[in-house]
């Protein structure tokens, strides 16, 4: 039996998501902004049409949008990781090799699936996470990742399809490579086309009938594989087990400019809070914090500073009040007063590792050991309040309480968080 | 403020669910956004949820549904995979408001009914006019007073 593919996505996830919940936003433009309020990053199709852009800045479309009545939200990111969550509960009912490739998007493996049956089960898989979940998504299926994920621009761009399209049928593959500009193809970013564009290709077959072996000098590796992906010859597999963090990095831009010394270490603590639990997670530890800060250069005019420096551990540890520790330090080395009356406002701060090691496998130090029989217990019982109470219900002292912080980032129209607050709960009137 | 032991806490029992199981979204190709904010959801057991992805928690708000034994600040539970038949207590949406009502289905003619002996009898609606969100499977009401501990 043929291999088979299927990505499947959701469309404008999360304006979706805000649906679900809230029907005056059936039919209506909806639109849903970045961290901070900043841009657009998900447009149902009405807001499309009004020429809203992804990445459009809030300041630039806030009249347009008051004008025609576009519902703005901040992000809800609770929200959607719950309903990614909860859609992906579904594809694993169909398919046992789920790929979470993103939020929204999903590959699951469908080869064990007779080729004719392949799209009325990718009918029933899209009916049924609309039943259950509320989400409109689009399914396509093809031999390769790169294919399914074609296939799935096919069915979001044609609405005849019905939002299935499959490019295992060969018809179907024959029929829709040579109509479809190469610049849909997974991978091929705005330099590569610019060189595809020079050598006279426009859509994806006469990109699949170039010769790999030059286009490897020209596109590297990475263009080679996706000739060979968009001729039916599988390059990547299918990633069921996220691989080993090797680094990971908590970094925030403040919704204000920051000029205390008070506030940047607590943004840095909250940082270092974060860090913390994300190691405990992958049951990680790590050696190295490294912080960074810096102003924006969005500012013209103002003083300029940006400064980052690594601070070491005796030992790999993921107890966040090390992590504290450790980042106050890099602060401690790094802070300037201002000499005249222009202090430095900063709008970014944050915390890196990229040693990140198994806490288990880690040798221990010889002199200056973290007592990690003390803080794993500590730290356990942190992260159960935390999962069980809501974020932020325990915190260290120096990251502050989540609800006194000045500079944390806005969501000041951020929807309820439907499914995990017994606060936030929606309502029916009855 | 509230005082909790700490030794209540483990809640990993094999008996509760989350809706829906958490912690499974580790991307392979982007980083979750929504990894820093990701929650505990709302536990139930098993029993109680048998199809956790698409069950959902709903505070209700009115008296419409006393017959039924809904009552107001109640919580229902709807579980979108049900399928909706004569009888059931539905979430609807009603002129672009979430209801709660009773499916009466008499011959071809489906309709949502109030659920309340006060209320006059013609006080139900088409459901040309509604459209179905979630069938209730179970409600919930909170029958302490105040929230005082026996020490």
């Amino acid at each position: 039996m043929s291999r088979a593919i299927a990505l499947i996505d959701g469309n404008s996830f999360y304006c979706s998501c805000e649906r679900v919940f809230d029907p005056k936003l059936a039919r209506v433009p909806v639109i849903v902004l970045s961290n901070n309020d900043g841009c657009a990053i998900a447009r149902t199709a009405e807001a499309k049409a009004l020429g809203i852009k992804m990445g459009d800045p809030w300041f630039k479309i806030r009249q347009q949008c008051q004008r025609e009545g576009v519902r703005v939200f901040s992000s809800n990111y609770t929200l959607y990781g719950d309903m990614s969550a909860r859609t992906n509960a579904v594809y694993r009912d169909f398919s046992p090799a789920v790929e979470i490739y993103s939020i929204d998007e999903s590959f699951l493996d469908l080869s064990d699936v007779r080729n004719r049956d392949r799209v009325a089960l990718a009918r029933d898989l899209r009916s049924t996470v609309r039943a259950w979940t509320g989400i409109p998504t689009c399914v396509g299926i093809g031999p390769t990742k790169t294919l399914a994920k074609l296939a799935d621009h096919v069915a979001k761009t044609i609405p005849d399809l019905d939002g299935v399209c499959d490019l295992t049928d060969p018809v179907a593959y024959d029929h829709w490579l040579c109509r479809i500009s190469v610049a849909e193809v997974w991978g091929i970013g705005r330099a590569s086309l610019a060189k595809l564009m020079g050598l006279g290709i426009d859509t994806v077959a006469d990109l699949r009938d170039l010769d790999p072996r030059p286009v490897r000098k020209a596109m590297t590796v990475v263009g080679e594989r996706i000739i060979y992906e968009l001729r039916g010859l599988a390059c990547l597999p299918l990633e069921l087990l996220p691989a080993q963090r090797k680094g990971c990095a908590v970094t925030r831009s403040f919704s204000r400019r920051i000029t205390e010394r008070e506030t940047l270490e607590q943004a840095v603590a909250t940082h270092a809070t974060r860090l913390g639990e994300k190691l405990r997670r992958g049951g990680l530890g790590t050696t190295h914090v490294s912080v960074f800060y810096h102003t924006s250069e969005h500012d013209r005019g103002d003083p300029m500073r940006s400064v980052s420096t690594t601070v070491t551990l005796p030992e790999a540890t993921n107890d966040t009040l090390a992590l504290i520790k450790a980042a106050q330090v890099g602060v401690t080395r790094t802070w300037r007063e201002a000499l005249g009356d222009r202090p430095w406002r900063y709008s970014k701060a944050g915390v890196v590792t990229t040693d990140l090691k198994l806490l288990d496998d880690a040798p221990r130090a010889l002199i200056g050991q973290l007592d990690r029989e003390r803080s794993a217990p500590l730290m356990a019982a942190m992260d159960a309040c935390n999962a069980r109470f809501g974020r932020g219900a325990v915190v260290p002292a120096r990251a502050g309480l989540t609800e006194k912080r000045t500079w944390s980032t806005k969501f000041e129209m951020r929807s309820p968080r439907y499914t995990t607050r017994v606060g936030e709960l929606p309502t029916a009137h009855a | 403020m509230k005082l909790l032991q700490i030794a209540e806490l483990p809640a990993g029992s094999a008996g509760t669910v989350r809706i829906p199981i958490q912690g499974a979204a580790l991307c392979a190709g982007f980083p979750s956004p929504a990894d820093d904010f990701l929650e505990g959801a709302l536990e139930l057991p098993r029993w109680l949820a048998p199809n956790p992805p698409a069950t959902f928690a709903w505070n209700i708000s009115g008296d419409s549904m006393r017959g039924a034994g809904i009552f107001d600040r109640d919580l229902a539970v709807a579980d979108r995979s049900l399928k909706p038949s004569n009888g059931s207590i539905v979430v609807a949406i009603v002129d672009g408001t979430m209801s709660l009502k009773r499916l009466v289905i008499e011959g071809n003619v489906a309709r949502l009914a109030f659920d309340n002996p006060d209320l006059p009898a013609f006080a139900v609606e088409d459901l040309i006019e509604g459209e179905i969100w979630g069938v209730v499977r179970f409600s919930i009401r909170w029958h302490v007073a105040r929230a005082g501990l026996v020490r």
